[in-house]
């Protein structure tokens, strides 16, 4: 499959890089010497008066792309029921083993998923998780996403273990992205 | 001073005493204003320094401490002073307490033959932009300045450190080599002036309309040996051998810490202010374009006049520590004496000539 925008494309393996010419004399090759500086100090002058890149981060937020790896989260479906369905597939795909997950029946008559089982415990380890993203791939029910969170330091390592209730996502329907965050 | 001194008399003292301790008192207030006001330019200038860099490499610079950063000098100041001043077991202790002094002291005084503004009188009284019109004055800055460059070599050797030791020799070896194609391009100016004494310099440039710099070629030519040797004078980037971080640590004030240290950094930048001064006296005629004798309140625009020809030399160096790399320490050697002097041998010699032929004070180059 070929994503839009990610074709493959013509690589360049070396660009002949052309040594100047030898100046004529002396002379000339000191004007050209005094005309490199010069241009050197075009470059930094001309920088001066750009605008700084810096983000100032808290007072400013940054621009996440859209493919960022971030926090973890259990997405539902529209009528509220979770996507995941305890395969522990994302567990088993985890190279830093940061997921455990614990399925069970699901109960017909209150259903949590859709599917015939669900995740009656999830838990992430944040210590250990290194935001790969191999368990979203991993995921056949697409349940599992890495949201565009990233102030995700604590105090505790305890509070860095995250719970299925700290995963879910909030019932029974919110937008997809942060809406709080630009970008 | 007053010349008919309504003091005459007073506490049983004549006029001609009462005019020595008001010169005495005069100059002493002005040597304290010149001081401080000279750290305070290093406090900012440090500040200065640091904002351009950044933005040259597209970033802010500091901005946290006050509006605009506006305080950082404070807080650097603070946290310097309250830093451990560490001496070396093995340094040799009164050398190196001695030497940043050493480097600071000739960087303060050199200020005082600067003539910053025409004389003029304010309120009907005299008063002058200068502590000391001396017939020597580019001299005496010369000498002092060379008093300098022990600070830096008795500092390496005093720290019993090899990177500190080979700081100091470099700084050494680079003063005294940039000195010589420094002191020939000033010479062209006092060959010009026919004088040494600062404030006639400029006078003969403001009279003659054109500041020294603007005499093609040969003023020119000086003035820009002048400046090329003056940042290699004040040991700043690209020339900046003796603390050069990559191969020396910091060079000669590697073993140096807190105040003393801070008085190695405050040397570098009084030198840097003193170096664009001498600069805008020898070549840029100091208070040009405004005549000497203007009307009083014209003439006070000249010392502000003097204060933006340095400021734009500040700004020179800085842009040239933000745009080129450090030379090799041959190459540095190689230029001042293979390139620098000889031009600028040529051209006092030519100079000269031009001087000795023509009557004194016409320029037959000048625009």
């Amino acid at each position: 499959m070929v994503v839009p925008g990610y074709e493959r494309r013509e690589t360049v393996a070396f660009v002949e890089v052309k040594s100047p010419p030898p100046p004529a004399n002396a002379l000339s090759g000191a004007v050209a010497d005094v005309t490199a500086l010069a241009r050197g100090l075009g470059v930094t002058l001309g920088y001066m008066f750009q605008k700084p890149v810096t983000v100032q981060y808290p007072e400013e937020r940054p621009r996440i792309s859209a493919r960022h790896r971030g926090r973890h989260e259990l997405e539902r479906h529209d009528n509220g029921l979770e996507k995941c369905v305890g395969c522990e597939l994302c567990a088993l795909a985890c190279p830093s083993k940061a997921i455990f997950v614990e399925g069970a029946e699901n109960p017909p008559d209150a259903p949590v998923s859709i599917g015939e089982r669900y995740a009656k415990t999830y838990i992430v380890n944040m210590i250990r998780c290194i935001f790969c993203g191999f368990c979203v791939e991993a995921c056949p029910t697409e349940a599992l996403q890495l949201k565009k969170v990233f102030e995700l330091a604590d105090y505790t390592r305890e509070s860095m273990i995250y719970s299925k209730e700290t995963l879910l996502a909030p019932a029974p329907k919110r937008e997809a992205t942060d809406s709080w965050m630009p970008g | 001073m007053p010349d008919e001194t309504i003091m005459d008399g007073l506490f049983g003292l004549d006029g001609a005493t009462w005019d020595i301790i008001l010169a005495v008192i005069t100059a002493l207030i002005k040597a304290f204003v010149i001081v401080n006001g000279l750290l305070l330019a290093f406090a900012y200038m440090t500040l200065t320094e640091r904002k351009v860099l950044g933005r040259m490499q597209a970033r802010f610079g500091p901005n946290r401490v006050g509006p605009f950063g506006l305080l950082q000098p404070i807080a650097d100041g603070i946290k310097l002073a309250f830093k451990e001043d560490v001496t070396p077991r093995q340094a040799n202790f009164w050398v190196h307490m001695v030497a940043p002094m050493m480097a600071l002291i000739p960087a303060l005084i050199i200020f005082a033959v600067i003539p910053l503004g025409p004389e003029m009188r304010i309120l009907g009284q005299p008063w002058t932009w200068y502590v000391a019109k001396i017939n020597v004055g580019y001299l005496y800055a010369t000498a002092i300045a060379s008093v300098g460059v022990y600070g830096l070599v008795l500092a390496g050797w005093a720290s019993n450190s090899k990177y500190a030791l080979l700081g100091g020799l470099r700084a050494s070896a680079q003063v005294i080599s940039y000195e010589l194609a420094q002191g020939l391009a000033a010479m062209t100016a006092l060959v010009l002036a026919g004088s040494l004494n600062l404030y006639e310099i400029v006078n003969q440039q403001v009279s003659s309309g054109l500041p020294y710099a603007l005499y093609l070629p040969f003023g020119l030519i000086a003035f820009v040996i002048y400046v090329v040797a003056g940042v290699a004078e004040s040991n700043r980037a690209p020339f900046d051998m003796a603390e050069a971080e990559g191969e020396l640590g910091a060079g000669f004030h590697t073993e140096y810490s807190g105040f003393k240290w801070s008085m190695f950094f405050m040397a570098e930048y009084v030198n840097m202010i003193n170096i664009s001064a001498l600069a805008t006296v020898l070549f840029l005629g100091g208070w040009w374009p405004i005549p000497t004798d203007a009307p009083g309140f014209i003439q006070g625009l000249g010392p502000i006049v003097f204060l933006i020809k340095i400021g734009a030399f500040m700004f020179m160096f800085i842009w040239l520590r933000a745009t080129f790399p450090r030379l090799r320490f041959d190459r540095l050697m190689s230029l001042g004496w293979k390139v620098l002097l000889p031009i600028a041998l040529v051209n006092l010699l030519l100079t000269s000539a031009v001087v000795a032929l023509w009557p004194l004070g016409v320029w037959p180059f000048a625009q």
